[in-house]
């Protein structure tokens, strides 16, 4: 886990100099969530998780013509392998037949900005800050491209997620309550997967990223779900047992109620 | 009211759950079956993962087999050295179909598997139903009795080797055939997950030539101890049980089939297999036509783990 988080904060410190170059005296972004815990209780149908933001400036701050605008992007646990297949014709049915694995691609995907993507920045900046659904794909680190192949199945991943709301990019889904105080709220459907969210935010002035702030939260089973899914997976013999003991005892309710002889 | 199911990671109408399991479980109750091959269809259908509905549906038999195999039993209905062989058959063929399950399901193959056996079972069983019925209706027109079976006349394979003797069924058969049969339902049973009640009752009716009488009770015995393996099986090797989900399906089931039991006492029996042949059918086909046409969404995404 530790490695895996030392991999993922390596592109940030490097995004994190290239940040740097605006200089003393920039702006310094202040986010916060609300809520670092979002709980999936017995009648969880999704949820929102609200993102604050402020920007702050002091004395020697230059004064921006175009004021700022924000992105936040939120990114779910990751899966380790997912595999893609696609229906072909054999004969006359359809079957699975080809397919593609994709590694380390996060389970959801949220990209919220407070203007449309294309005016938001150009798009070279867009492509080195992996901003869109279609950037889930490239590797956190360094080279190893993938196949170009793939293509149709990594475009077929991506529609299925965002048919099911768990790849999604709202235009404006960031709002300014003042020129330097923002808020969002990042949708989560009931099926999202349980884990670790990372949220990114990111602010622009004239489609150059100024500044940038990382926080998290969490989703995760509680109470009687919770326990439900630890006791299927840690203890599935005795899960097992009750389950099928369920089963009978309300069999047996049923010829005691409804005896008919 | 939306209710959220812990192993299938989803969220569900709880009425809407309920009502299906009513409207199932009193079709089962009427036709004396399962259900489980109309439910498990249903649930894939909902958008439950096919691996979790197979799994969880076989609670929901477990249930039903308990009542109508207690029921069987306070009524005497029930050779139970008949079902004790079928069951022995059962449980490896449902052992072995857990295992199958497992295999295929991580080829990324569990869906064409599944819907490529409701194709040939229901097909092949309905249309038999369906044939053995209509042959029926025909003869009573031209008013003519059926032959019956001559003291000593027997088909070859009761004539296989370590032949026992049922006493309660009139049987004296070999085991081979039986433990076949037995065998072939519980692998079916674990991995479509349906009772098979549907095929071992015809096949105890027409093949062996059990008494109608104790038929139901002698299948739902052995469907009730192959489902409970069932049962555990894909609990611990699968994982994909969900208790929610098989609780709502048990209280749905057993008040629907109640209400179906009383409705089938109505039916006249010829019209009654009719109806039943039409139902296995229509499944079959239902499911041959998702396999020919075009699926309009040709890809599909499966976490494969590690």
């Amino acid at each position: 886990m530790r490695a895996l988080l030392r991999l993922f904060l390596t592109p940030l410190t490097a995004a994190g100099l290239l940040l740097g170059a605006a200089g003393a005296g920039a702006e310094t972004l202040l986010t916060s969530l609300s809520s670092h815990q979002v709980l999936i209780t017995s009648n969880f149908t999704g949820s929102q998780v609200v993102v604050f933001g402020a920007v702050q400036r002091d004395d020697q701050t230059i004064a921006r013509a175009s004021g700022y605008d924000a992105a936040i992007i939120v990114r779910g646990p990751r899966q380790q392998v997912l595999t893609v297949r696609e229906k072909e014709r054999l004969g006359p049915i359809w079957i699975n037949r080809s397919q593609a694995k994709f590694a380390d691609v996060p389970s959801y995907y949220a990209l919220l900005t407070s203007r449309p993507l294309s005016e938001l920045t150009a798009e070279i900046m867009r492509g080195r800050l992996r901003l869109g659904a279609d950037m889930v794909f490239e590797p956190e680190t360094g080279a190893e491209p993938a196949p170009a192949g793939d293509a149709r199945f990594r475009e077929a991943l991506v529609r299925l997620r965002a048919r099911d709301g768990l790849y999604l990019q709202i235009d404006r889904g960031v709002t300014f309550i003042n020129p330097t105080i923002f808020r969002a709220a990042i949708p989560l459907p009931a099926e999202a997967p349980t884990g670790n969210y990372e949220v990114e935010v990111i602010l622009f002035t004239d489609g150059v990223p100024i500044a940038r702030d990382r926080t998290n939260f969490e989703l995760v089973k509680t109470g009687f779900e919770e326990q439900i899914a630890r006791w299927a997976e840690t203890n599935s013999l005795a899960y097992g047992a009750a389950t099928a003991f369920m089963a009978l005892f309300f069999g047996w309710l049923a010829t005691v109620v409804f005896r008919r002889d | 009211m939306q209710l959220y199911l812990p192993i299938a990671e989803m969220s569900v109408n709880v009425f809407v759950l309920l009502g299906l399991g009513a409207a199932v479980g009193f079709v089962s109750g009427m036709f004396g079956i399962g259900g489980g091959f109309l439910m498990t269809p249903l649930l894939i259908f909902l958008g439950i993962p096919p691996a979790v509905a197979v799994a969880t549906q076989t609670a929901q038999i477990v249930a039903s087999s308990t009542t109508s195999a207690l029921s069987a039993l306070r009524r005497n209905a029930l050779d139970v050295k008949l079902a004790t062989l079928l069951t022995t058959g059962a449980l490896v063929g449902t052992g072995l179909g857990v295992w199958f399950f497992a295999a295929v399901r991580r080829a990324g193959q569990l869906d064409l598997v599944i819907v490529l056996s409701y194709v040939t079972l229901f097909t092949v069983v309905g249309g038999l139903m369906l044939r053995e019925s209509l042959k029926e209706f025909w003869s009573q027109r031209k008013g003519k009795a059926r032959p019956r079976r001559r003291a000593g006349e027997h088909p070859a394979y009761l004539g296989l080797p370590l032949r026992m003797r049922f006493h309660r069924s009139h049987l004296y058969a070999s085991a081979i055939p039986l433990l076949s049969i037995s065998f072939f339902v519980g692998f079916a049973g674990a991995v479509l997950g349906i009772g098979g009640g549907f095929i071992m009752v015809p096949v105890l009716l027409y093949v062996f030539r059990v008494p109608t009488s104790i038929v139901v009770g002698t299948s739902q015995f052995q469907i009730l101890w192959a489902t409970m393996a069932a049962l555990f099986l894909h609990a611990v090797a699968n994982q994909a049980v969900d208790a929610v989900l098989a609780l709502i399906l048990i209280l749905g089931g057993v008040f629907g089939a109640q209400f179906g039991a009383r409705a089938g006492q109505y039916l006249r029996a010829d019209l009654f297999r009719f109806l039943l042949a039409l139902l296995i059918l229509g499944v079959g086909v239902r499911f041959a036509v998702e396999l020919v046409v075009r699926p309009t969404e040709p890809f599909s995404i499966a976490a494969t783990g590690g």
